[in-house]
């Protein structure tokens, strides 16, 4: 199973994006998806964020479970309090291992804006972030 | 000696310190050091120097505050000097306690290792490889070292030596007495 995912900045600007695959069932993490597949990811979760706009304002909750499909993709989101929004594409209905996912990226986003050095919206490259972004993954997907 | 040392210390710690939350005082410091790269266009060095200015502003009133807090006398030797900013001076301004090691042969240098940095939680330096070989983020220590250590007559020269912000193993303070001052009759006096 493939996964990817994109984390937007309040400008609707990306700041963060991973693929990545399953470890689960002898997996070994890397991503399967097809090359047509992989151009056309980034389009597709921007396209979630209409969908959010008008989801977001209808829950008290941050995990707005998966809000739009894409031929048997299902997109699930995750808007922080600050209005930056976690976006992952996923192929298979698993609600409780994302919501898990994200609020614990939901914890590291948080520790990389409280780093003097990093302004919000900006592209977030700390090769730490990114490890333990990946290992995150391998914990809950 | 050593463990009424410690003893003191923490009984000022517990009754006589102001608290503020740290993540405020992290931030606030993280700011300042943020707002210097800017001014000085990432002139890492020139920050390092600002730092270490602002640091001695602080060090030569500290030591007042921290004399008049503690009621200690004189050091009799720079050990001792060592022991007291160790396990007094930072346990009562920053809370953490750096090993006093390393020391050269001649007892004029030592090291302070610190196992925690309350200045720097939550920092990451800026991803060029500038600022990881330039910049010093908790440079105002060494200026507040100097700074308290000159206003008791003890020239030191001090600088980091490591900085687990760099990748380093250990954050380490390097301290070098150069003399101890002796206080001069003004000329024509005598």
């Amino acid at each position: 199973m493939s996964y990817y995912l994109a984390m937007i900045g309040t400008q609707d600007n990306p700041i963060y994006e991973l693929e990545f695959g399953s470890f689960r069932q002898g997996n070994d993490g890397t991503s399967k998806f097809n090359p047509e597949m992989k151009e056309l990811n980034p389009f597709i979760l921007h396209a979630a964020l209409d969908i959010i706009e008008d989801v977001q304002w209808e829950t008290n909750t941050l995990y707005l479970k998966a809000i739009d499909n894409f031929y048997g993709h299902l997109i699930s989101a995750y808007v922080t309090p600050g209005n930056v929004k976690f976006l992952l594409l996923h192929e298979t209905k698993n609600e409780e291992a994302i919501r898990h996912f994200f609020t614990d990226i939901n914890d590291l986003y948080v520790k990389v804006l409280l780093s003097p050095f990093y302004n919000a919206n900006d592209p977030i490259i700390s090769p730490s972030f990114d490890v333990k972004v990946k290992t995150l993954a391998k914990k809950y997907l | 000696m050593s463990k009424t040392i410690k003893a003191t210390a923490d009984d000022i710690w517990k009754n006589k310190v102001e608290k503020i939350n740290s993540e405020l005082f992290t931030l606030t410091y993280g700011s300042v050091v943020a707002q210097l790269c800017r001014d000085f266009h990432n002139d890492y060095v020139q920050v390092n120097a600002q730092l270490e200015r602002m640091g001695f502003n602080i060090g030569i009133r500290l030591i007042e505050d921290f004399l008049a807090r503690t009621g200690l006398g004189r050091c009799q030797s720079f050990k001792e000097t060592a022991e007291v900013v160790s396990k007094i001076g930072f346990k009562i301004f920053l809370n953490v306690v750096p090993l006093v090691t390393n020391w050269s042969g001649d007892g004029k240098q030592f090291s302070l290792v610190l196992e925690e940095n309350p200045l720097a939680e939550f920092v990451e330096l800026p991803q060029d490889d500038k600022a990881s070989r330039a910049l010093w983020y908790s440079n105002v220590l060494v200026g507040v070292l100097k700074g308290a250590l000159q206003m008791v007559q003890l020239e030191v020269d001090v600088a980091f030596v490591k900085d687990v912000l760099r990748g380093d193993d250990a954050t380490e303070i390097r301290l070098k007495l150069i003399k101890v001052l002796r206080d001069e009759v003004p000329a024509g006096e005598d």
